[in-house]
């Protein structure tokens, strides 16, 4: 079983973030970044799926150098090779273009028998390229998986909603993006980290994928950020005195919020 | 010159990360319920913290035996870095690591047979069993050769009579094999002869003393051992006969450097709490960090952080080059009595220095400089007490003994 696993180089979410003032678009230059928490479970169902039968895991990313952390975090938790799509034109893409840069380099490295995703970006959440995706490989695809299973010619896979599961099958070759319930991704290990350093790692560039530069970028996005404003800093905390109407107090205090 | 190579720093990061987010949050618990997470060792070993100094063959990530970093596998100043990284965030958790692989592995990895080698290696290595090694007494501690455990050969059996104090990892649910030093005889001259012997966790006879209440290091395993009548096969002895002692005194020196990571560990972690809480806890109306009797205070904790760290990893260098036979066994040793001596004295003075800093809460175990400073005191104690490494330099400087 031949995975493409694609994966995102974000901000890390624990450290100052901010965006680019000229363009409004996500500064992930300038910021540590890493792979996106994500896509770690799609890259850890992709190994454990090749890990139990066989099969070549490749991991492919759109971004920046500095993106080129998050092929290599993937390959030292255990992928085969990587693709890196990097092209200054595609700065400010839009999910369209991202998903057309994507199936591009997945044809070319050759259509795989399953194509996993994380269910969203960390810091875009958006959580659509997957399915913009596979209607461009004219692949089936499942979304929100928290629990997969791979046949010979098919996966099943359950959605978990608010109200019900749902177990959905598709015909291979498919893709399926996967949840933060689906698996516990492991860590690198020192093995990994040698190992990654003698993997392949192909680097690719616009015309390599037979594109050219105003299909993607901001110029060619259908949306735009129009402005962006920093979050007012966390207010104190309200401390509820106790004179024999704590609870109704309390009781207020979350519903104004719309906690209960 | 002054930097860890890439390799090294991409497995700190690793390290730090799950050190972080897997151990962190668990520690003031297990400090206080004076747990031991067994659950947690092969985990670390999953990440590759036991098997750096162990060759391919037996489970390790070390190209060779005494093969280097440069050789693309595992060495002893990576190990060194796990050890600092995991005791910068907690101290036990780090002492767990550095037994394991010194006290446990190294012994048997130095002086097992082939077939000694294959039998208990390649679980240590991963992770899934730990072993201890027993040389303190409780009547022979840094005069570790007045050893009065027995051990007497008959019929292709030894048996052991004796006990053991303080011994590190002895008594886990994965603790696999304790070697114990033990007196097989009398040489000529009328001193004992000392032996190695390795005997097995739940050998009858073999009893592990319930644990000992401890100023701190409340998450690591230390118990009492006694032997009573306990026999193993005759090729439970590790290394030849006779040379126990000597022998384990020339692993040490491992030891020594890799205590020295794990004070730095803790050095660093002070500069890191004390600096976060001086700039925000307020005093007179103003950070406590605008005054110089605090800002001062914090300054000292960077010079012994940086000085701990440079000594630890000189020493750690020089060990790996003298494996890869570019220095002598005599430099290794005085610069591991050096790193050793200073960073567990540095650690208690900066546990001190960061309990102070942080006031009244730095005596509530809410926060954790007040677990740090438990813990820093045996330092300066465990692997030799300061006092043996001053005249270990003495020694190496040439002054008469
Ligand atoms: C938590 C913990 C874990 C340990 N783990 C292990 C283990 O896994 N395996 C193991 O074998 N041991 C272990 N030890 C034992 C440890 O190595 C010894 O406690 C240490 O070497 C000191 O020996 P001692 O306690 O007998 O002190 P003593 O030797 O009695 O020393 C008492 C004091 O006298 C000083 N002193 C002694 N001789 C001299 C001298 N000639 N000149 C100047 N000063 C001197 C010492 O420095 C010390 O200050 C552990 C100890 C602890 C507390």
């Amino acid at each position: 079983m031949n995975i493409v696993v694609c994966v995102k180089y974000v901000p890390d979410t624990q450290a100052e973030r901010t965006f680019n003032a000229s363009d409004n678009t996500t500064d992930r230059v300038n910021v540590d970044g890493l792979l996106s928490e994500l896509d770690e479970y799609a890259v850890e169902e992709a190994l454990k799926i090749v890990e139990a039968g066989e099969g070549v895991v490749t991991v492919v990313t759109v971004g920046p150098a500095q993106a080129s952390d998050a092929l290599k975090k993937a390959l030292q938790m255990g992928a085969d090779k990587a693709v890196h799509v990097i092209d200054d034109a595609i700065h400010g893409s839009d999910a369209l273009a991202t998903s057309l840069v994507l199936a591009k380099a997945i044809e070319k490295v050759g259509m795989p028998d399953l194509v996993l995703t994380g269910m969203s970006s960390t810091d875009g959440i958006m959580g659509v390229v997957p399915t913009m995706l596979a209607e461009r490989l004219g692949l089936p695809a499942v979304t929100f998986a928290s629990d997969l299973t791979v046949g010979a010619d098919s996966v099943t896979a359950r959605r978990d909603g608010d109200a019900a599961s749902q177990t959905i099958e598709a015909a291979l070759p498919a893709l399926v993006s996967v949840t933060d319930q689906i698996n516990e991704p492991r860590y690198p290990s020192f093995k990994g980290i040698m190992a990654a350093k003698k993997k392949p790692v192909e680097t690719w560039g616009l015309a390599d994928l037979g594109l050219s530069a105003d299909e993607v970028g901001l110029d060619a996005a259908w949306t735009k950020v129009t402005a962006f404003e920093a979050r007012p800093p966390r207010q104190q905390g309200t401390i509820v005195k106790d004179e024999g109407d704590g609870g109704g107090k309390l009781a207020s205090f979350l519903a104004e919020r719309k906690f209960i | 010159m002054f930097e860890l190579s890439p390799d090294h720093e991409e497995f700190r990061a690793l390290v730090r990360d799950f050190a972080e987010a897997e151990i962190a949050p668990h520690v003031a618990e297990w400090d206080r319920t004076s747990h031991f997470p067994a659950d947690l060792i092969p985990r670390m070993g999953e990440l590759g913290m036991f098997g750096l100094v162990v060759p391919e063959e037996f489970g390790g990530t070390r190209k060779a035996e005494g093969a280097g970093a440069d050789e693309g596998g595992g060495d002893f100043t990576m190990l060194c870095v796990a050890i600092e990284e995991l005791g910068r965030i907690d101290q036990a958790i780090g002492i767990t690591l550095e037994a394991g692989v010194g006290l446990g592995i190294n012994p048997i990895l130095n002086y097992g047979t082939p077939e000694q080698k294959a039998r208990w290696l390649p679980d240590l290595a991963a992770g899934r069993h730990l072993a201890g090694f027993g040389l303190t007494e409780p009547e022979a501690g840094s005069d570790a050769g007045g050893t009065t455990t027995r051990a007497t050969l008959a019929d292709g059996t030894w048996t052991v009579n004796g006990a053991k104090s303080f011994i590190t990892n002895s008594g886990t649910p994965i603790t696999s094999v304790v070697t114990v030093t033990a007196r097989t005889g009398t040489r000529d001259n009328g001193s004992p002869e000392i032996s190695a012997i390795m005997i097995p966790s739940r050998t009858p006879g073999f009893t592990v003393d319930p644990p000992y209440h401890k100023l701190g290091w409340h998450i690591s395993d230390t118990h009492g051992l006694a032997f009573e009548d306990c026999q193993v096969p005759e090729d439970h002895l590790l290394g030849a006969r006779g040379k126990g002692f000597a022998q384990f005194l020339a692993t040490l020196d491992d030891g020594r450097i890799a205590i020295a990571a794990l004070a730095t560990g803790c050095v660093q972690r002070m500069l890191e709490e004390a600096t976060a809480y001086s700039k925000q806890r307020l005093a007179f109306g103003k950070p406590i960090g605008t005054y110089q009797g605090v800002s001062f205070q914090v300054a000292d904790l960077a010079v012994l952080a940086e000085t701990s760290r440079l000594l630890t990893y000189k020493a750690a260098w020089l060990k790996d080059e003298m494996d890869a036979g570019r220095r002598s066994t005599q430099e290794v040793k005085q610069a591991a009595s050096i790193a050793k001596l200073y960073t567990s004295e540095a650690a208690v003075t900066a546990t001190r220095i960061a309990t102070q800093v942080f006031g009244g809460n730095g005596f509530m175990e809410e926060y954790p400089v007040a677990r740090f400073y438990r813990d820093a005191k045996i330092l300066e104690i465990g692997e030799g007490t300061s006092e043996v490494q001053r005249m270990l330099i003495a020694r190496g400087l040439g002054l008469p003994s």
